[in-house]
């Protein structure tokens, strides 16, 4: 694991506010986690109260609730639906204005207003998933300037989990429950006091301006307990060590019907996912026939036109697109871009509406099937 | 879809109809909701028979009908070949016109009892024993979903023929939208029984975007079920709304038996779930 610079500093939890303002100070919009509609989203915040305080989430396959502990912590809420994804990689993004012209057309680029945003409560998991959104959109050759825009702007705020959910498995992607790379600032909640740590020279700089005191070796060790005993209370883990090639070969595996019978196709999964970039673009003319906006979208291996070439649709089953995401996911990825697709979040998890569970999938599809392959033919749909 | 006009000078405006049958004037409705786009529209289009805005009522032949409402009486069913007859495309707009409506519900039930029950003398009442869509009945061009339609995908549909494009609307899943807006999944964070997971796209995921669950108003996504193992998955959606969040069979049955409770699966989905009440 890479060190990050040792500034440790401890902030007494009611003092957060100066870090806000301190922020705020220098330019940048704060967002942080907020509650809304039964979980939380982020928010542009103005004041410490606006975090979810007191509130801890409770994640299982396909159920998330919020509960109010009557507590001052500030982060037991581990994460909503959304990763950092949407600030970089925008839902929609306007990309081209295009205009005709007599002799054809002019496009000009419309790129996002630079801006400064600073993100409080971003995971390990999260900062896991913006690095390979990084390597995808910020790649040398081809450099997405959309994104490059949103993301030069980004300044990230992490917090290490202490508590696990139901759902996590960063432990055994290897990715988390502590920061490793990405953040400006990592803060660690140990009952009243937040060990804060800087990652990057904008967070020193941030840390310098508001003078915090150097943390003691026992609120250091104290957290570091506090993170280790999160990863060991994980219940659920990917074993990984036999892909990609392993699910390559389930390729037939007779889960993949089973699994199918179960899947929506909703697409929820590749949305929450915060390495999913797929993206499709549209043209919306005007009545005039002398404008059209073209821009991109959030798409998902799960719609039907993301199978869609020359005229077929190669994915046109739940059992094609269901495989293609998972291998993909796990797998490919890996040949792809020297590491795996998945980050351990559990979003994917939690938020598929029938509850299907990543982990138990890949391990019934690394397990050899007993089945005569022809049995299955005969077999009743769900 | 419409031939464009190619060259130099005024460009003649496509005509266009507007043709009401069994339904509740909403979708023609999103026609004037347009407001600001509305006069742009007018100077696109010759709005030619659109009873509901103008009493001047243009006769055919129209580049382009847009039919409202579903088929429930012998003279719908006639009136609807006419009208065929008078467009060059014709485009379904509404979920009675697209798939027979709420008044499909009638399809599983006894319409002469309804009758005798409602009106004191039930012989004057002349109407069908079902509700059915406009493509049970004649060739159409291009369906527009949802109750009511969105008013945007509808300039969208005719921006696009009078460019001369095929019109194209997403069939995707209502949560891709939910997502992309970044709404909360109503269905997990609170274990209400949200039709969105098998519902088309295209109302901007209104509803949860609201805290409420969505009830399919825009139809199965990817449209009509054409085969085995292809979206919507209804089988698993209800298995879930039973198992998990509690709805007994007849609770299931309502939840697919609305709007677009004709379609196939919502159809299918709903008659499965009655046999286990």
């Amino acid at each position: 694991m890479p060190m990050v610079s040792q500034s440790c500093g401890v902030l007494p939890r009611v003092d957060l506010q100066r870090l806000l303002d301190a922020l705020s100070a220098e330019g940048y919009r704060v967002v942080g986690p907020t509650v809304r509609e039964g979980s939380v989203v982020w928010e542009t915040i103005s004041s410490v109260s606006e975090l979810p305080i007191g509130w801890r989430d409770q994640q299982e396959p396909g159920r998330y609730r919020l509960e109010q502990t009557g507590s001052q912590e500030l982060f037991g809420v581990v994460h909503g639906p959304q990763s950092l994804k949407p600030f970089v990689f925008a839902p929609r993004e306007p990309l081209l204005q295009i205009t005709r012209r007599q002799d054809g057309f002019t496009t000009s680029p419309t790129l996002p207003q630079p801006e400064r945003v600073a993100v409080i409560g971003a995971r390990a998991c999260d900062l896991a998933g913006l690095v390979i959104q990084d390597r995808i959109f910020m790649n040398e050759t081809y450099r997405d300037p959309y994104y490059a825009t949103r993301r030069e702007g980004l300044f990230v705020i992490a917090v290490n989990c202490t508590r696990a959910l139901a759902t996590c498995f960063c432990a055994s992607m290897e990715t988390g429950p502590r920061a490793q790379r990405g953040y400006d600032l990592a803060v660690t909640e140990v009952d009243e006091q937040l060990l804060v740590e800087s990652g990057s020279e904008a967070g020193r700089d941030i840390l310098s301006t508001i003078l915090v005191p150097a943390a003691s070796d026992e609120l250091i060790s104290a957290a570091a307990s506090s993170i280790h005993a999160c990863a060991q209370s994980q219940i659920r883990r990917l074993d990984h060590s036999r892909l990609p090639q392993a699910l390559y070969e389930a390729h037939e595996h007779p889960r993949w019907d089973d699994v199918a019978g179960r899947c929506l196709a909703c697409t929820n999964c590749t949305m929450v996912c915060p390495t999913c970039f797929c993206h499709t673009v549209e043209e919306t003319p005007d009545l005039s026939h002398q404008h059209a906006a073209h821009a991109r979208l959030w798409d998902s291996c799960f719609t039907q036109e993301h199978g869609y070439i020359h005229g077929k649709n190669i994915r046109p089953t739940i059992k094609d697109r269901y495989r293609m995401w998972l291998t993909h996911k796990l797998a490919s990825w890996i040949d792809q871009f020297g590491t795996s697709g998945c980050v351990g979040c559990g979003r994917c998890i939690t938020w598929c509406p029938v509850g299907i569970d990543v982990t138990e999938e890949l391990s019934a599809l690394l397990t050899p099937d007993v089945q005569p392959p022809l049995a299955l033919q005969h077999k009743d749909g769900p | 879809m419409l031939d464009r006009q190619k060259g130099s000078g005024e460009q003649r405006r496509p005509r266009v109809a507007v043709f009401k049958f069994a339904s509740c004037d909403g979708c023609q409705l999103s026609i004037l909701n347009l407001e600001e786009d509305l006069l742009a529209v007018g100077e696109a289009l010759d709005l030619a028979y659109f009873p509901e805005a103008s009493s001047e009522m243009k006769p055919g032949p129209y580049d382009i009908a847009l039919v409202e409402g579903s088929i429930t009486t012998a003279e719908d069913a006639r009136r609807i070949l006419a009208v065929r007859q008078q467009a060059k495309v014709l485009i379904t707009i509404g979920a009675c016109a697209t798939a027979g409506g709420i008044q499909a519900l009638r399809n599983w039930a006894d319409v002469e009892a309804f009758k005798q029950a409602v009106y004191p003398s039930p012989e004057y009442i002349q109407s069908l024993s079902t509700s059915t869509p406009i493509s049970e009945h004649i060739h159409v061009d291009f369906e527009l979903w949802g109750c009511p339609i969105d008013k945007n995908q509808l300039l969208r549909v005719i921006t696009d023929l009078v460019v001369g494009v095929q019109p194209r609307l997403p069939g995707d899943s209502v949560c891709l939208e939910c997502k992309r807006r970044g709404h909360v999944c109503v269905l997990v964070a609170k274990g209400i029984p949200c039709l969105g997971p098998v519902t088309r796209t295209g109302c901007g995921a209104i509803c949860p975007g609201m805290g409420r669950d969505c009830y399919g108003c825009f139809g199965p996504s990817e449209g009509e079920r054409k085969g085995p193992g292809l979206p919507p998955n209804t089988v698993s959606l209800a298995t879930r709304f039973h198992r998990e969040l509690q709805l007994i069979p007849v609770e299931v049955v309502r939840r697919f038996r609305g709007i677009n409770g004709s379609v196939s699966p919502f159809r299918t989905e709903s008659e499965a779930w009655e046999k286990k009440t």
